[in-house]
């Protein structure tokens, strides 16, 4: 047990001192996306791709895209730590008849994925801001 | 630090049951989906590329020789996978191959087996057990997520937690007990927590495991030096460099309970590479330490891994 615990109490440690430095890190991330330009790109990227994504692309069936991607890039760049303001309805409102599954979700995760490759975003920031975006699914997810 | 919003109260209670909840649910009121359109939706390959992570030595869902908490496969919580894989290690003085098979129902549970087979080569033949002697062994997995959510939790410290048991039944009793074992059959339980840092691109899990095992059970389970459960950690850390590569290493300690030969701890470092949802390749380099007459069983790892 000594043994066990030697070995775990390093291993909890480092992952706090990561998560510290997860949170504290902020907003360099803005300007890694490219800013105002490079998150449009990224939008027009993904947004092509959500609407071509047999899994979710009837969720858009009633969506006005040019008011979403606007708002979509508004939403990214606050996220981003940019200087802009969203003033669309919260996550939960505008998911919430909308009864999406995980899946749905994952499969959006994926289309934005392809978006900021296309967009020329690399891998490490994309994932900074895939991180401070999973946190959504507790909205968006709501079956 | 924002707030946490984890929902930990929610964790065993509610979030267990509510598949099958959910699933009842569906069945009812509409009612119009066929049993057999519904089963083949069932395999919804809906979690994110590699989080559903490889097939361990043991067929439980984690890295190489370390099990985490995230569930094998690619069902989410609303859906179940099922995947297959074989795994083959090729140390100095010994092999070991297994083929394994791992079901996973709504991201919350896991069912694994793996037939596990050690040839002891030409060490056979120097202990007088005919050159090639193999120990066989099964594992039986079970694993429950019981807290968190490895991936969509990232405004949150609190891992994702699992707890599971491994029932391990090998088939040289005899000689186990002629070398001091105790038994030939185990059951090992543990429990293991996996973090995705997304942020970093990073994935660290601890896990400690209540064990009776020699050699993961090769060697049957207690011994005359030590018969009685030892707790032992198993850790991990895997940076991702792609959605398809991570490379990472892998830590876990062993019970050292057979007087006729030293036990050590196990390490190996690895690259996993992820095809697509069906298909995963993971190489590694595994240092087992002493086995039996022989130290410094180091070699390569090559696991496959195709599922649905």
């Amino acid at each position: 047990m000594k043994r066990a615990l030697a070995f775990a109490f390093p291993a909890l440690l480092a992952s706090l001192l990561v998560y510290g430095a997860a949170a504290a890190a902020d907003d360099a991330l803005y300007g890694d996306l490219g800013q105002k330009d490079g998150i449009v790109r990224i939008v027009d990227a993904a947004t092509a791709n959500f609407l071509s994504d047999p899994r979710i692309k009837a969720t858009f069936d009633n969506t006005n895209m040019d008011r979403f991607k606007g708002f979509l890039v508004d939403q990214l760049c606050v996220v981003a730590g940019g200087p802009c303001v969203y003033k669309g309805r919260t996550m939960h409102e505008t998911h919430k008849g909308l009864h999406l599954t995980n899946r749905d979700f994952n499969a959006l995760v994926e289309d934005l994925q392809k978006g900021m490759d296309t967009a020329g975003v690399s891998f490490r920031v994309q994932n900074r801001l895939l991180a401070r975006l999973a946190p959504m699914q507790h909205d968006v997810v709501t079956r | 630090m924002q707030i946490c919003d984890c929902r930990i109260l929610s964790l065993f209670l509610f979030c267990a049951f509510s598949p099958v909840a959910a699933a009842a649910a569906d069945d009812t009121p509409a009612g119009n989906t066929s049993l057999l359109g519904s089963a083949s939706d069932m395999f919804d390959e809906g979690k994110l590329l590699a989080t559903g992570g490889v097939s361990t030595v043991e067929g439980s869902g984690g890295g190489g020789i370390s099990t985490w908490a995230l569930i094998s496969g690619y069902g989410t919580r609303d859906g179940v996978g099922l995947n297959a894989h074989f795994t083959y290690l090729d140390l100095p003085d010994y092999a070991f191959w297994s083929p394994g098979v791992a079901l996973d129902l709504f991201d919350r549970v896991e069912l694994s087996y793996a037939y596990q087979t050690f040839d002891t080569q030409h060490v056979g033949a120097l202990l007088g057990l005919g050159e090639g002697f193999a120990f066989h062994q099964n594992v039986w997995g079970a694993k429950i997520k019981v807290a968190g959510d490895a991936v969509y939790d990232q405004d949150c410290w609190l891992p994702q937690i699992a707890i599971g048991a491994q029932y391990k039944q090998n088939d040289r009793g005899a000689l186990i007990h002629a070398i001091g074992g105790s038994s030939a059959d185990g059951t090992d339980f543990y429990v293991a927590a996996t973090k995705l840092f997304l942020a970093e691109s990073l994935l660290l899990d601890a896990t400690l495991r209540e064990t009776k095992a020699n050699q993961f059970g090769i060697l049957g389970f207690g011994g005359d030096r030590n018969d009685s459960y030892s707790t032992e950690f198993e850790g991990s850390a895997a940076y991702l460099f792609s959605r398809k590569f991570a490379v990472g290493a892998e830590f876990r300690t062993k019970p050292d309970n057979l007087g006729i030969a030293r036990e050590d701890n196990a390490w190996d470092v690895f690259a996993a590479y992820f095809l697509n949802k069906n298909l995963s390749l993971t190489l590694a380099y595994a240092d087992l330490g002493n086995i039996v007459i022989k130290d410094n069983q180091r070699g390569l790892y090559l696991s496959l891994q195709g599922g649905i």
